[in-house]
């Protein structure tokens, strides 16, 4: 008979519900409300477990959130890589494996535990319901304040339990307080059955009533299975679970004449030789139970022995007489030491407690209060971290990391004195336990090593999350189609039921290009390009960024916006911009549009469109808020189909509209208001093609009707729809650029080959100052170029002048947009190259891995440079 | 994660905001009579104080003003809010 469990006691277990689980394949039988831990322990599976480094036989040593050791995967019924089996309910049919250390990922796992977010306010947040969690909460809901208690065990620890706190508590049992932020932000993570809960609590006052953990000592193969934390083999298990941790156990303990953890297991039957006592303390024992043990004061354990599991302990006198006791369990303790870690994490002070013995906190956050064991209400006596020997190599301070006292030895014999040098040089601490058994240990340690007195520095510091969280558990629900909000267009189902792929322009889903049965991109984006070129297309444009700019001040405001001049458009007519950054650089391209004297519709890139609205609001609120200006996003009220080709102005005839569309009468960047296939909308002659083209805006929710009428009216007239990437070709052969595909911003207008659009007549405007810095003037610059290559370069190959140069090759430039040019007929680039306004007809070299390729260097605009296409 | 008294809403999650560098940086009146020197000062100088900090915040997720707060900068505690030009003392 060894561990086991008792025919009664436990209140955590229900025994009229038998479960079973497998555990590294073997069948383990259990009651609901087990832990994987306390079930091992009553089938007897002490060992069990491997160390992670030096692979020794390791098993059960606590019964909470601090165990080393017992670290399991559970496959059935979820998948969860790596967790402590003190800290997860066994469930009947559960597949559990034990692991050494390390968690690993699984391509067959079961699907990880469903994970949900949910935030929440309280004036007062308690973390750990003992009896100094449990009344501070009770007093606060009773003075009306919103309270949440959280408490990591499966109930709450103290008084009558729910019926109270249900009524004015929000409590959580199996919940642990991750990490405290700033301002009273705590998250939580909390085991509900099938599921993870992870809240977001934000708490006017936190009180960390989180008690204290056991220390252990070190001495040689202490890490033998059989070896436990005194509190959990004769408290926790007992007495909870109805699990004893062996028939014949010996206490080695530091903490002088408190032996309840002997009396506790002797009241269960079990045969307690010897108590081990650091100390010397001569007054009369109180033995308890326990009165058959015969207490060795002044006494050590030196060393344990056994196959899997221990067998026997053997001692060492004050005298140096030794002895050898036999026992199937050895509860060690070394003392108690706060639970600091979320306390230390957020800045909270320590100090060493000479009464304690033991780190106590001191200043912090004025929201955090700590109370109860985790202040220092401790009882420790003497402090004593090791058993001095000659050779400690098998004295553990770290489980998880296999890390003994002479790993400390080797560090400070290095020249460490710092435990935090001490930690990074041997990893203690650096485990999923976050050292929560070896860290006060370690820092001792240390202490001793270096001839200073204890406590003269502590652990090392903790972070947040005090417990492993899987990444699952962290993104909750947003994950899949809700990891990020998806936008489509008004028009966005025709484009599915046509087939298209789809590329992703920030949250937007956009066609990048339609296909037919068995094309490839190559051959469909070839297609469209000359669809648009020689006859015509249509594409969706409503994802274009759109704002209104209303008030008086709204030609002056836009003036100082954007590097041209916008006051002097007349109502009716629309002009291309660009907008830079303070440093010069260019921001954004878009149209404004003149609505009325007062009114203005300017367009921005599809990804830009909140970075351009949040910037004018910049301006407006803090630097000019005389300006009379009021700015709306109205990019979804409207949907805006192109119609690009030669045949555009047939398409648009074709679907009907009171607009004159005559050369004459509607000319180039002018937009005319009228009825547009039955409905009222605007039309506007813009071209990012470089042919003749028309957009027709409308009302959001008619976009699938203008764009039916447009696909039916352009049939006759060899009308393909076109998504982006052709767009993409069609703007590079014209030489337009994307802001963010060619510029990255570091380049100036100047760069571009734009200083036509720069007006420095007209006032101060945004970025005009930083034109004239020197930098910007001069003349090596990268600057804006096309290239002609062999072949098909990939965007953001590098360009040299000299393609024998040793390497490292100074670079001159990169390719930053690369086509096959359908128009042209052949490979085309636009590519930012130093000095190469000046280098037009010039080769220049790209260094693949393989070859080298060799790119004539053009006009970025090798299409129509006149610019004859435009109007039909 | 902070928690910053917006003047409109009350105290909010910083994730509704984003941040603005500091405060009380006037934009020059006349920028064409700055020496390169004295415009760089004015776009990439900025102060980096232990402590109090005047700084500008942008409630984008929320009531979308700009906000001038001074906060200290070793216990991210905010010690004022206010309207732009208001907020960051004096």
């Amino acid at each position: 008979m060894t561990a086991r469990r008792l025919p009664s006691q436990g209140r955590r277990i229900d025994r009229s519900k038998p479960i079973s689980f497998t555990f590294d394949g073997n069948e383990v039988r259990a009651f609901e409300g087990d832990t994987i831990a306390s079930a091992l322990l009553a089938n007897d599976v002490v060992g069990g477990f491997r160390s992670p480094i030096l692979g020794r036989p390791r098993g059960v040593f606590s019964a909470g959130p601090e165990e080393p050791n017992a670290l399991v995967e559970i496959s059935e019924p979820w998948f969860e890589p790596i967790v402590a089996a003190t800290m997860v309910d066994a469930v009947d049919g559960m597949v559990v494996a034990s692991r050494p250390g390390v968690g690993r990922l699984r391509a067959d796992a079961s699907p990880a535990r469903r994970a949900e977010h949910r935030h929440a306010h309280v004036e007062l947040l308690i973390i750990g319901s003992g009896h100094d969690g449990f009344y501070p909460a009770r007093d606060a809901a009773a003075d009306g304040e919103r309270v949440m208690l959280v408490e990591q065990r499966p109930t709450i620890e103290e008084g009558a339990g729910g019926d109270f706190v249900a009524e004015e508590v929000t409590y959580l049992t199996r919940a642990t307080a991750l990490g405290l932020y700033d301002e009273g932000y705590v998250t939580v993570l909390e085991r509900a059955g099938d599921r993870d809960r992870l809240w977001h609590v934000r708490a006017g006052r936190v009180i960390l009533a989180t008690g204290a953990f056991e220390r252990s000592i070190a001495f040689a193969d202490n890490d033998r299975p059989g070896v436990m934390l005194s509190h959990a083999a004769s408290w926790s298990y007992p007495l909870e679970y109805g699990v004893l941790p062996g028939s014949r156990a010996v206490l080695f303990t530091a903490r002088g004449g408190s032996y309840g953890p002997a009396s506790v297991l002797a009241s269960n039957g079990v045969e307690v030789p010897a108590i081990v006592d650091v100390g010397s303390i001569g007054t009369e024992p109180d033995l308890g139970l326990a009165r058959d043990a015969e207490v060795l004061n002044g006494w050590v354990v030196s060393s344990t022995d056994g196959e899997q599991r221990l067998e026997a302990v053997h001692l060492v006198g004050p005298g140096g007489e030794r002895r050898t006791v036999e026992c199937d369990a050895l509860l060690v303790s070394g003392g108690w030491d706060p639970n600091l870690a979320l306390w230390r994490a957020i800045g909270g002070g320590v100090r060493y407690d000479e009464e304690a013995h033991a780190f106590v906190p001191t200043e912090g956050p004025p929201w955090l209060t700590v109370v109860g064991a985790a202040t220092g209400e401790v009882f420790n006596d003497s402090p004593y971290w090791f058993v001095p020997s000659d050779d400690t190599t098998r004295h553990f301070v770290d489980f998880q990391r296999d890390q003994t006292v002479a790993d400390i030895a080797n560090a400070v014999d290095g020249g460490l004195r710092s435990v935090e040098h001490v930690k990074r040089a041997t990893y203690i601490g650096t485990a999923i336990d976050q050292g929560r058994t070896s860290g006060v240990v370690t820092a001792e340690v240390v202490n001793a090593l270096i001839g200073e007195s204890p406590g003269w520095q502590g652990p090392s510091n903790a972070r947040p999350p005090v417990m492993p969280v899987p990444y699952a558990t962290l993104a909750g629900p947003f994950r899949g189609e809700l990891f990020d909000p998806i936008r489509t267009t008004p028009i966005h189902a025709r484009h599915v039921e046509r087939g298209a792929v789809f590329e992703d322009v920030g949250q937007w889903k956009r066609p990048r290009f339609f296909p037919r049965s068995g094309e490839s991109m190559e051959e469909a984006v070839e297609r469209e390009c000359l669809a648009v070129r020689n006859d015509v297309g249509a594409m969706d444009a409503s994802t274009l960024g759109k704002i209104e700019v209303i008030g008086p001040d709204a030609p002056a405001f836009l003036d100082r916006m954007y590097t041209n001049r916008m006051s002097n458009l007349a109502a009716g007519s629309m002009r291309y911009g660009l907008m830079l950054g303070l440093d010069g650089m260019v921001l954004d391209d878009g149209v404004a549009m003149r609505l009325a004297e007062d009114r203005y519709l300017v367009t921005t890139t599809t990804g830009n469109a909140a970075v351009v609205l949040d910037r004018f609001e910049e301006w407006l609120q803090t630097e000019w808020p005389d300006l009379r200006v009021y700015c709306t996003s109205v990019t979804e009220q409207w949907a805006v189909v192109a119609i690009n080709g030669p045949r555009a102005r047939d398409v648009v005839d074709a679907v009907g509209t009171d607009v004159d569309l005559s050369r004459e009468a509607f000319p180039f960047m002018t937009f005319r208001d009228g009825q547009v296939a039955g409905v009222s909308g605007r039309i506007a002659r813009v071209s990012f093609s470089g042919e003749l083209a028309f957009e027709l805006h409308v009302a959001g929710w008619h976009g699938p009707l203008v764009w039916d009428a447009v696909m039916a009216a352009g049939q006759a007239f060899g009308i393909e729809p076109y998504g982006t990437e052709a767009m993409h070709v069609l703007r590079a052969e014209k030489g337009y650029v994307i802001v963010g595909q060619d510029t990255d911003g570091s380049v100036s207008p100047a760069d571009l080959g734009m200083d036509w659009i720069v007006n420095p007549s007209k006032g101060d405007f945004i970025g005009k100052r930083s034109l004239r810095r020197s930098d910007l003037v001069r003349s090596d610059r990268k600057h804006l170029v096309g290239l002609f290559p062999q072949e098909i370069l990939p965007e953001g190959a590098q360009l040299v002048l000299d393609e024998t140069a040793e390497t490292p090759m100074p670079l001159a430039g990169h390719i930053t947009s690369s086509y096959r040019s359908p128009a042209l007929g052949r490979p085309f680039a636009l590519a930012m190259l130093e000095g190469g306004h000046l280098m037009h007809g010039r080769t220049v070299f790209a260094p693949l891995r393989e070859r080298t390729v060799a790119c004539e260097v053009t006009s970025p605009a090798p299409y129509d440079p006149e610019g004859v296409r435009r109007d039909g | 994660m902070l928690l910053i008294p917006c003047p409109w809403c009350g105290p909010r999650d910083e994730i509704e905001f984003h941040y603005g560098g500091q405060a009380g940086i006037a934009y020059p009146a006349d920028p064409e009579a700055l020496s390169d020197g004295e415009w760089a000062d004015f776009l990439f100088m900025r102060d980096n104080p232990k402590g109090a900090f005047a700084e500008r915040w942008y409630h984008v997720h929320g009531c979308r003003r700009w906000l001038d707060a001074v906060r200290d900068t070793a216990t991210y505690r905010f010690v004022s809010t206010g309207p732009p030009g208001e907020g960051a003392g004096s």
